[in-house]
């Protein structure tokens, strides 16, 4: 990790090609360090943070007063930060029989500051949690004493913690994670405290600078999909070629332990939704055997989408990988005990991640705690769902190959989509697939759960979700449509993005030929599209074009009344 | 260590922090001499220092320097 002084010196480089994003920084304690290294954090992260720094201590004058400048800042991200000195200050400050209430009185303020924010403001807003000081005044006894500092400390993070949890727009950046990973005494230094009255130290001002620029990096769709894992002496001890199954190092066997526990946490990962594959240099039926027989393995071969091991170079093979899956490189994490191998992959393909593992693997985990590769700004219950779906793809690979028909091999498949409207069920996952989908999307439009709720009662909007199932399985939710009433006769085409997964489906089809027919059933004429490049979009930019659209400037209209349905395989549910 | 080798490793530090290779110090350079020396980065420096040097300075040490010559003095007494 970059220091401060390395991040300062990013202020001068060029920010003209970043994206551009407008951030507030509001705090009790001295911020200007922090608004610097956020800004250098961003450069790195491909940012363009403009940040706008409030004047000391001027949280409440800045959210309340609807003339103040933050809100003639009019910024995108929101960076609330009250430390926990102040919040020591205000606790020493309240009479005895008062002090058990802090907690409950400083969320009270959180609350009223974000629904404030909100209502003015088109905003995420992002808030540090406190970092621990145990005054004390009690001793262990604390823990047993509500109105102790410490007992409401604890509380008011909780208590964040569950706002977050029921709170659009609203973030926490786990500051508090930091001090416990570099310790208090490294966190916060006295000396510069009295001197500027700022709270963190020269040393954790980066960390916390790259904690919450994830956060910001998530919001606007980037994060990591794919964690690519080496067999031998990362996913067990040992090298099964040689060692033999009974004598890898697994469970209670040697340093086993190591590899158990961190196979425990890619589990977790792909529980979340994290797309485990696996790149080996192996005959393969040596490589699955452990997956098959080893009693001690925490992995099994269905938790693998996509699972290679041959004696080829590694980095042709994780560009198989991501044909298969069909996601950026930039989103794969690539974790290999040999420095040979991950600097061959780091070469050869500069975007994915390549974390320089410790040589010891009893410090795996904790190296890779502290990385915080995984940041992500949603969950749905789909995501536990996504390695089956990639299984499940190649089966159809498989299939498709029997059929010299294109057309033959799509009537096979069966396919039904359910289409609906946005509603409170499907809502995280419209919201996710807008932030996950980089290629096959039109304006690359992101959009939050609280945003998605905002449409459904705005009235200019009619909203259209697709799910494809097939006699595979289900893909589940894998297209989102938001159409915008622009005039009497216009409906503008403000999303159209679809997962990468139902590609050359006939999806485009069934998606065009439902939309149309709304339009002219809602008395529309014109159906109006625009396609926004990105760096990742120009698979979609002859999208329109392709479906008939006419140009008209920048943009492409159809004509809905004349529109007649296109060739598909697709049912409707 | 000498002070005038202490001056040398100090020198260092400030071009690193100030990203300014042409500062030139002596003892009785202030802060007033030295455009990107302001209070914000007075902390950064003294951070670095007491990095480099491996030592901690009081609250209110850091407030007590009139010139470099007394921070020298203040980083010998420390290290000797």
């Amino acid at each position: 990790m970059k220091d401060f002084s390395a991040l300062k010196k990013n202020l001068k480089k060029d920010f003209s090609s970043l994206k551009k994003i407008k951030v507030a920084v509001l705090g009790d304690s001295a911020t200007q360090f922090l608004c610097q290294a956020l800004r250098g954090e961003g450069y790195d992260k491909g940012f363009d943070l403009q940040v706008w720094e409030a004047d000391f201590n001027q949280i409440e004058r800045q959210v309340f007063d609807p003339t103040s400048e933050l809100y003639e800042f009019a910024p995108q991200v929101v960076i609330l930060f009250q430390s926990a000195h102040k919040l020591l200050g205000k606790y020493n400050k309240l009479k005895p029989d008062a002090q058990g209430s802090l907690a409950f009185q400083e969320l009270s303020a959180i609350e009223s500051f974000q629904a404030t924010l909100q209502s003015a403001l088109d905003c995420k807003t992002i808030y540090f949690n406190y970092t621990e000081i145990d005054d004390a005044v009690f001793g262990n006894y604390a823990n047993k004493i509500e109105a102790s500092f410490l007992y409401q400390l604890r509380k008011l993070n909780f208590g964040l913690m569950e706002f977050a949890a029921k709170t659009g727009n609203f973030y926490v950046s786990d500051i508090s994670s930091i001090q416990n990973e570099i310790g208090k005494a490294n966190f916060f230094q006295p000396s510069v405290y009295i001197n500027t009255e700022m709270v963190l130290s020269i040393e954790a001002i980066p960390k916390v600078a790259a904690k919450t620029v994830a956060i910001i990096s998530a919001i606007n769709g980037n994060f990591k999909k794919c964690v690519i894992l080496d067999l031998d002496n990362t996913t067990w001890g040992g090298i099964i070629g040689d060692d033999g199954l009974e004598n890898i190092q697994l469970g209670t066997l040697g340093i086993g332990k190591s590899f158990t526990e961190f196979q425990y946490w890619i589990k977790k990962l792909k529980n979340r939704g994290i797309i485990v594959a696996v790149c080996s240099k192996n005959t393969e039926s040596v490589a699955k055997e452990p997956f098959e027989k080893h009693p001690d393995m925490v992995l099994h071969l269905e938790d693998i989408a996509v699972f290679i091991a041959n004696w080829e170079n590694k980095a042709d093979n994780i560009r198989q990988i991501q044909s298969i899956l069909n996601i950026g490189f930039d989103s794969m994490v690539f974790l290999d005990d040999n420095p040979f191998e991950r600097n061959i992959v780091r070469e050869n393909i500069p975007q994915i991640c390549v974390p320089e593992l410790p040589e010891d693997p009893a410090e795996y985990l904790e190296y890779l705690y502290t990385l915080n590769l995984f940041e992500t700004v949603s969950y749905s219950n789909e995501d536990a769902e996504r390695t089956k779906q990639y299984q499940v793809e190649a089966q159809r690979a498989t299939l498709q190959q029997k059929f010299t028909n294109e057309d033959d091999f799509l009537k096979s498949l069966d396919m039904i989509s359910v289409v609906e409207s946005f509603n409170k069920f499907n809502t995280p996952r419209v919201a996710q697939l807008s932030q996950r989908s980089n290629q096959f999307n039109l304006r690359t439009v992101r959009f939050t759960e609280a945003d998605i709720e905002q449409l459904g009662v705005s009235g200019a909007h009619f909203t259209f979700s697709f799910t494809l199932e097939d006699k595979f399985g289900n893909n589940g939710m894998i297209c989102v449509v938001i159409l915008e009433k622009e005039d009497a006769d216009t409906l503008f085409i403000n999303t159209w993005l679809m997962s990468c997964r139902v590609l050359k489906r006939g999806m485009e089809h069934f998606v065009l030929n439902t939309i149309a027919s709304h339009a002219k059933e809602q008395g529309y004429k014109i159906l109006k599209g625009e396609h926004i490049p990105t760096a990742k979009n120009e698979m979609v930019k002859d999208h329109y074009k392709n479906l008939g659209f006419e140009q008209s400037g920048e943009q492409w209209v159809l004509d809905a009344v004349g529109y007649e349905n296109k060739k598909c395989f697709i049912t409707i549910k | 260590m000498e002070k005038n080798e202490i001056l040398n490793q100090v020198l260092s530090v400030f071009h690193d922090v100030l990203d300014n290779e042409d500062i030139v110090l002596t003892y009785e350079t202030t802060a007033n001499d030295i455009e990107e020396w302001d209070s914000l980065s007075h902390i950064q420096l003294v951070v670095a220092i007491e990095k480099k040097f491996k030592l901690r300075f009081t609250s209110k040490e850091i407030q007590s320097w009139k010139n470099v010559g007394e921070m020298l003095d203040c980083i010998k007494e420390k290290v000797a």
